[in-house]
């Protein structure tokens, strides 16, 4: 018995190989004039929810984001890959993951999903929340840094990377998976569907359409670069090295 | 893993070259203890490598197929310190061979016989840049992919690109006027350099360093200095004309099923891309049974196996307006069945990985078995034909691996014969028919590798009789001891 509808939540980030750059008033990371891409990691849960499409497990693929009007261009994008609809929640604000969790619990309702497959965090702010707090608003089950997933019998087992390696979970469907970077390698669109997808309708509707309350919950007070790397001082004899190590304050 | 040589000076090199036999010129002194601390007065002990395992990588090519013989190397940390070399190696008539990332390709970076090496690599600063004018001016020794990405801090990028950025040095660009993925769009260096700053063989200064897009005044000089492959001179810095970088970068993979097609999606792209086009790149079913041989992991970014693979980027301002007309003109392939099939980088990492098929067929190549590489210009549509024909003539040595690829966009093809081990067999196989067909269809039997020590020979394919013999009248002039680079470039008069 397949699912009837995958929802795979995506963000739109600054492109991976991009270097970062803080803002000069130190509020934020520089978004002007640089490329922005779909989240890696979303990217690979989309990967994952086409692949259990194509072994009959699923019968539809969802992708939802919300953001600004040039988010949709991540939909076509995925679209070209086997994503079967898209909506866009179109806002200009700034979602922290406790609002973006909420209007998805939101979405989830209204599309009956099974199964929601999220990447793990969003490279610009590397919260990792969403997924998990999406889960308890649900009161659905998560299985989290999913390296692998398979679906059988009303159950997902999902092989999770931690700390001390890998541990296998099994989650009661519907549940919530958060992909990790080695669940899969995301195909290449090809021409035709990235022509086709062009012509694709994207669900499109505004954030105060959805009812739900995103009064940010957390002040970000500054946002700075890591400190520079000093250079390392070579030493001419142990007892110079005991000194510095002394006067550094570290013995 | 290099091969340690033990031929006497008057042997001809190499047994594999037969073609490339030459004997060590008489004329030259050879390295005594006095030069070593001459050498270490002016250069300091760390500027002076005499010990034999010290010595041996800049005696090896980046193929391990040209190896010398050199007893020192030495390392400069600037333009008065080669000077110094220069002159007194001038007078001792000691020959020298100048050496920037020691990624060339025809065996011009290394020496000979025991041409002292004087390697440039410490002198690796960039002096200054001006993001008005986009000049730069750079120490010969500044490696091209850490030049790219100060300029890329600074809203530009280098003129060129190629494979071997992260090694290549911008002196060595510049005496070899390397070409790359990027001349299409930023034309040749002949261009892009506006001054060079050289030391001529009596140790002689030359500023040239200009930072000028215009000056008309008296003959062009530089020039003399790119392209001659270090001999005329050394070249120890230069002022690039850097391009601003573009904000909107596509990369396409468009996988067609004959030559003919892929001509036509040339002259298309050419056409409705006009001025984003920024590389035109194409290579053949081979090199991508090569790449994933050789890369298990890798996979090919087509569903489908395809017969020829044409790789386009387009550069420019305005994303919108850049995604727009590669929509346009790639829906239009499709519709008009010159694509089978095809792909878009969704993003700059897929971009990266697009880019890393057509760059690493060289190292593939290398890792396959002992790789033949020629470089030929030829009019677009004979392109390929060459390589068919010595697919036809290696049918009998099916050991023997043959591919193509490279810039359709500026009808430059990389012929690359790959056979288990160096043989005179072979080499007669590829030469001098690669040569003859070359010259019949009135192309370069070196579009951007040079000439170096493996050429020179073939020199007259391409130039005639009178040409050469200027050149050599023009070398008289500015190293009227040969010491430069000698072997190189010129062949020897019969």
């Amino acid at each position: 018995m397949s699912l009837a509808r995958v929802l795979v939540p995506v963000k739109r980030t600054v492109d991976y190989a991009v270097k970062i750059r803080v803002k000069p008033d130190n509020t934020g990371v520089e978004t002007k004039n640089v490329k922005m891409s779909t989240n890696p990691f979303d990217e690979i849960a989309v990967e994952e929810a086409v692949k259990l499409k194509e072994k009959g497990l699923v019968k539809e693929v969802v992708a939802v984001t919300i953001g600004p009007k040039d988010a949709a261009e991540i939909l076509r994008k995925l679209m070209a890959v086997g994503v079967d609809r898209s909506i866009h929640i179109e806002t200009d604000e700034d979602l922290q993951p406790l609002a973006v969790a909420k209007v998805l619990k939101k979405v989830v309702e209204k599309e009956n999903s099974d199964l929601v497959l999220l990447g793990k965090q969003a490279i610009d702010d590397d919260s990792c929340q969403t997924g998990q707090l999406l889960g308890g608003l649900l009161n659905w089950p998560q299985a989290s840094f999913a390296s692998e997933v398979n679906v059988e019998g009303g159950k997902a087992i999902v092989k999770r990377e931690i700390d001390g390696g890998l541990e296998t979970v099994s989650v009661q469907l519907p549940a919530v998976i958060s992909a990790d970077l080695r669940l899969n390698t995301p195909r290449y669109a090809k021409l035709k569907d990235i022509m086709a997808a062009r012509k694709m309708t994207i669900d499109t509707s505004s954030l105060a359409d959805w009812g739900v309350d995103t009064t940010p919950r957390f002040d970000v007070v500054s946002v700075q670069d890591p400190p520079t790397r000093a250079g390392g001082v070579k030493v001419e004899s142990v007892q110079e090295l005991v000194q510095k190590l002394k006067n550094d304050g570290v013995l | 893993m290099f091969a340690v040589r033990s031929l006497g000076f008057t042997k001809a090199i190499g047994k594999r070259f037969a073609s490339q036999a030459v004997t060590r010129n008489p004329n030259f002194a050879q390295v005594n203890d006095a030069d070593v601390a001459f050498f270490t007065s002016v250069l300091g002990e760390k500027g002076v490598l005499t010990e034999a395992h010290d010595i041996e990588p800049y005696n090896a090519d980046w193929l391990n197929k040209f190896v010398g013989q050199t007893k020192l190397v030495l390392k400069p940390t600037n333009t008065k310190e080669v000077s110094e070399i220069l002159k007194y190696c001038n007078e001792r008539k000691l020959a020298v061979c100048p050496q920037g990332g020691n990624t060339g390709l025809v065996g011009g970076s290394v020496p000979v016989f025991d041409e002292i090496v004087l390697n440039l690599s410490k002198m690796n600063k960039i002096k200054d840049f001006n993001a008005t004018s986009g000049v730069v001016i750079a120490e010969t020794g500044v490696i091209l992919q850490n030049l790219d990405e100060f300029l890329k801090e600074h809203g530009h990028c280098a003129p060129l690109d190629l494979g071997a950025k992260g090694s290549c040095h911008v002196g060595g660009n510049t005496s070899t006027n390397a070409g790359g993925i990027r001349l299409l769009r930023y034309g040749s260096l002949h261009g892009n350099v506006l001054g060079v700053e050289a030391v001529m063989a009596d140790g002689t200064i030359l500023d040239g360093l200009c930072a000028l897009r215009k000056d008309n005044t008296g003959f062009d000089l530089k020039q003399l200095f790119i392209g001659s492959e270090g001999t005329l001179g050394v070249v120890t810095a230069v002022a690039w004309l850097c391009p601003p970088l573009s904000s909107s970068v596509n990369v396409a993979l468009l996988g067609t099923s004959s030559y003919e097609l892929a001509q036509k999606i040339l002259l298309k792209a050419k056409s409705e891309l006009g001025e984003i086009l920024s590389a035109f790149e194409f290579f053949d079913s081979h090199c991508m049974d090569l790449l994933l041989e050789d890369h298990k992991t890798k996979k090919n970014p087509l569903e489908d196996d395809c017969k020829f693979y044409v790789l386009i980027e387009t550069s420019g301002s305005n994303e919108t307006h850049d995604k727009e007309k590669l929509n346009n003109f790639l829906e239009s392939t499709l519709d008009q069945g010159l694509v089978s099939t095809g792909t878009v980088a969704e993003s700059e990492t897929q971009q990266k990985d697009i880019w890393w098929f057509r760059e690493t067929i060289t190292e593939s190549l290398r890792s396959k078995g002992k790789p033949y590489k020629y470089d030929i210009s030829l009019p677009v549509p004979a392109m390929y034909d060459l390589v068919e024909k010595m697919k036809q003539r290696f049918s009998e040595m099916p050991e023997v691996f043959v591919c193509g690829y490279g810039h359709m966009g500026d009808g430059n093809l990389h012929l690359n014969i790959v056979a288990p081990e160096f043989s005179d067999k072979v080499l007669n196989t590829i030469e001098p028919y690669v040569y003859e067909f070359t010259a019949e269809h009135r192309g370069s039997i070196s579009a951007e590798h040079g000439i170096g020590l493996m050429k020179t020979k073939s020199l007259h394919f391409s130039k005639s009789e009178p040409m050469i013999q200027l050149m050599r009248d023009i070398k008289k002039v500015m190293d009227p001891n040969g010491i430069l680079n000698p072997y190189k470039v010129l062949p020897e008069k019969e």
